[in-house]
């Protein structure tokens, strides 16, 4: 079976292209963040749609799991083969297929990072621009979108999973789907105002197809921009900091972050604020808005802009910001891990001192890092931990930090945001019970052999 | 040493970075580019590194081709955004260096070494033969009072292509009044790729009888034709007490068009450049090169959009020009870099290391692309534009 199952798939995408060796098993049974590995009985890189569909159907016959993967950052196992089978590496499927200069979206294939887009929007469309995450260039688009990632214009226009325009996927079935405008239209301006069928690979974690095609909405990339940092002490004030900056409707991407290393930045909050604009009178007319808005918190002693040398300023003007990576190596341990849960703003400051807490009582270092999602409607909130690989106790204290910090922000009222398996079980447990059904049976219709990412989004009583 | 990197090695998060160039345009990684697997990036490596290490996999021939698929580039080096990242190149010669020492080294290695072990070449070409590209070009054996030992290297010794290179370089020398010899059967290898797979037995043996040659000649500077031995000579030998003045032999021919010794004059083409790692990425040398070419009347310089810290490599680091691990697809790294240098509208795609001209000649004729573009050595370019 095994040497049947190997010659068929490389049979689809040449012998180069497939593997069985125990090297790539051992890579790809692990992913960067705290679950626990497991091997895939293949890992395969197809390089067109009818590839992966040949794949899938291959699979769906033998009933073989299938995992889909793109960069692989999730940092929640999310494309760990948790019942082995074919794990299919998409960054092959890396063509920028079309800009559509004056409707303001491009298509692209599943394969494509965040990195690539950005240089080619960068060297051919200057004035264009996507939501770029601070994950590493190397996650890719469809990745990013498909667990409702967030990026740089978060903010301003939502999560980077509702500036999706359509999709093409293939069926766990083996049929090749397009949803949105391209399944009637050769434009795939919109996913309206058909019914929204992307509902149902969205968030999915690749249970229900393998998005091999995207259009994704661009954005004006403005000629200027700006950083301000405006810091307060007290955790209580973040929300209406959040609330009055984005009143303005001035700024581009709010960030909140706080940590205790190094010394000077322990015990504030630093609400990152980005602006842009073609001028320098733009430019300056959004700061002035801003800075006046929180001019009170100014005059009252409360909160102040800190000075940004410009030395500094460029690690935060970096898209991707690379310092968000080096977390991983605060402990000089190659890991961070963090539960990163959508909560409602004014929960900021119970989930900050829940944090603090936490990691005071696991004996860990700590960060938060926050990202306002829309105008202040909610936001992901990490509570992030760094870990030493090298040391198991630490790993496992982790573990449990992250484990205890989860089950806090789901009382607190929050949506998990990548939910590694356990947590799908508490999301699922708590769910309306109408709801969890709903789940169940739009899987099964679409994945009757039950081959896609198995593990992930299961329920049993 | 084991201890040392395996106390480190862990620190790796696999973030990717390392397979770019700054801008995220292309992959950036020699054998990342070529195979796609994640194994073959920077990342896999040392994630396999630390799995081998700690016993949670086992040596296999395959284990062995991804660790000296690396060419050594070390733009991996260049783009990590952790701390470490200097010591990337480092971990992945001494996990290598482990494999020797077990005795686990792919056959296309084992070759190399005893080759390198016994006739003091890779290809095992007698070292009698070592200095016969010299015939009527005027070279003489280095004597005491010659201002230069010129140090020729095993590439430029044994392959027809760039013995025409070196000779353009020995001709320059001569003609401007330069006083200098070579070794001919008497120079050894000098290291540079047996340190990069992990010998460092035998490195320090090549290294020790180079150095106490020199010391016997009483040398005080030595030109290298390759950007290797520049390396390994210029960074490595004064730690076994080899100090002696190295120079890469561009840095040698600016000093003489700017003191006017070479004379140049018009020379119409455009020329693109390739840098290479170990004049680059290692010893930051990036405008030498390219004040040579700017230098030369009625050459107009393109770049390649990936250059300086950001080029990509040929992927003949580490032995790979001769051991090969790279070859055999048209994503092999010297194939996608001749059709990048193409892309410019270059006529000629110029070098400044045997290693990388022997490389791209190849992928050149694999994409044929022969009668489009050209490769030339920089001391080649330079001559033909002296001589009109």
């Amino acid at each position: 079976m095994g040497e049947e199952i190997y010659q068929a798939l490389a049979g689809i995408v040449g012998k180069e292209y497939v593997s069985n060796r125990p090297e790539e098993l051992y890579f790809y049974a692990h992913d960067p963040g705290l679950m626990e590995p497991h091997q895939p009985d293949y890992v395969v890189m197809p390089k067109t749609t009818e590839e992966v569909q040949k794949i899938v159907k291959l699979a769906n016959e033998k009933k073989i799991p299938v995992v889909p993967k793109g960069g692989g950052l999730a940092l929640t196992g999310l494309v760990i083969p948790l019942r082995g089978g074919i794990l299919i590496d998409l960054k092959r499927m890396d063509r920028i297929l079309e800009v559509n200069e004056k409707s303001r979206y491009v298509v692209i294939e599943a394969g494509v990072t965040q990195g690539k887009l950005k240089a080619y929007l960068e060297k051919y469309y200057p004035h264009l621009r996507h939501s770029i995450p601070d994950s590493p260039p190397i996650a890719t688009i469809a990745g990013n979108v498909l667990i409702h990632g967030q990026g740089r214009l978060t903010q301003q226009y939502g999560y980077n999973s509702d500036m999706v325009t359509g999709f093409e996927v293939v069926l766990p079935t083996g049929e090749v789907c397009k949803i949105g405008s391209c399944s009637i239209s050769p434009y795939w301006i919109s996913r309206g105002p058909l019914p929204d069928l992307a509902g149902l690979f969205l968030g999915w974690f690749g249970t229900t197809g393998i998005v091999t095609k995207l259009g994704l909405k661009l954005y004006p990339r403005k000629k200027l921009r700006d950083v301000e940092i405006f810091v307060v002490e007290n955790e209580e004030l973040v929300p209406d900091v959040l609330f009055r900056v984005t009143h303005t409707e001035m700024a581009e991407d709010i960030n909140i972050w706080a940590q205790p290393y190094p010394l000077i930045f322990r015990g504030n909050h630093h609400i990152t604020i980005y602006i842009t604009g073609d001028t320098d009178e733009e430019l300056e007319f959004k700061r002035k808005m801003i800075w006046d808005a929180l001019q009170d918190y100014i005059k009252n002693r409360e909160g102040g802009f800190m000075a940004l040398t410009p030395d500094i300023k460029p690690t935060f003007l970096d898209m991707p910001q690379k310092s968000v990576t080096r977390f991983a190596d605060v402990k000089r341990g190659g890991g961070f891990e963090y539960s990163g849960p959508f909560i409602p703003v004014e929960k900021y400051p119970q989930a900050y001192r829940k944090l603090v807490e936490t990691a005071s009582k696991y004996k860990t270092t700590f960060s938060s890092m926050a990202r306002v999602i829309g105008r202040s409607h909610c936001m992901m909130f990490a509570f992030a931990f760094p870990f030493n690989r090298a040391d198991p106790d630490d790993m496992e204290r982790v573990r449990k930090a992250i484990h205890e910090c989860n089950e806090a922000a789901l009382k607190m009222g929050a949506i998990p945001w990548k939910a590694e398996v356990p947590l799908q079980k508490m999301v699922l447990e708590k769910m309306d019970p109408n709801t969890r059904k709903l789940i169940e049976g739009i899987k099964k219709l679409l994945d009757p052999n039950g081959i896609m990412n198995p593990g992930n989004w299961e329920w049993s009583d | 040493m084991k201890e040392d990197y395996l106390n480190q090695i862990h620190r790796c998060f696999r973030c990717g970075y390392c397979k770019f160039p700054s801008d995220f345009s292309d992959w950036n990684c020699p054998s990342y580019r070529r195979f796609r697997f994640d194994t073959y990036s920077t990342g896999g490596r040392l994630w396999l590194i630390r799995a081998w290490l700690n016993n949670e996999i086992s040596w296999t021939e395959h284990l062995a081709e991804i660790l000296y698929a690396c060419p050594t580039c070390r733009n991996c080096v260049e783009q990590c955004p952790m701390g470490f990242s200097a010591d990337i190149t480092d971990w992945i010669v001494n996990a290598r260096g482990e494999m020797v020492e077990r005795g686990l080294v792919l056959p296309a290695i084992r070759d190399f070494l005893d080759n390198v072990r016994k006739h003091g070449n890779p290809w095992g070409k007698a070292r009698s033969k070592r200095g016969a590209w010299t015939e009527n070009v005027g070279v003489n054996k280095y004597k005491p009072r010659d201002e230069y030992l010129f140090y020729v290297g095993c590439i430029a010794s044994y392959d027809e292509r760039v013995q025409e290179a070196a000779k353009s370089f020995a001709r320059l020398l001569n003609d401007a009044g330069v006083k200098f010899g070579i070794l001919g059967e008497e120079e050894e290898c000098d290291g540079n790729e047996v340190y990069m797979l992990g010998e460092k037995g035998l490195f320090q043996m090549l290294a020790e009888k180079n150095i106490k040659k020199f010391k016997e000649l009483n040398v005080e500077k030595v030109v290298t034709f390759s950007p290797h031995a520049f390396n390994i000579m210029k960074n490595e030998y004064p730690k076994l007490g080899g100090n002696f003045k190295v120079i890469h032999y561009t840095e040698l021919l600016l000093d003489l068009i700017q003191k006017g010794k070479i004379k140049l004059s018009e020379f119409k083409t455009k020329i693109t450049y390739h840098d290479p790692c170990f004049l680059g990425r290692y010893n930051k040398m990036y405008d030498v090169p390219r004040e040579i070419l700017r230098s030369i009347p009625g050459v107009e310089l393109v770049e390649m959009s990936r250059n300086r810290e950001n080029s990509f490599c040929c992927g003949g680091g580490s032995g790979n020009f001769c051991t090969d691990l790279l070859g055999g697809s048209e994503e092999s790294p010297n194939r996608v870099r001749v059709k990048e240098a193409y892309n410019t509208g270059a006529k000629i795609l110029a070098v400044a290391c045997p290693s990388c001209m022997t490389m791209l000649e190849d992928g050149l004729k694999e994409e044929e692309l022969e009668e489009k573009i050209t490769v030339k050595d920089i001391s080649e370019i330079v001559e033909a534009s002296s001589k009109k």
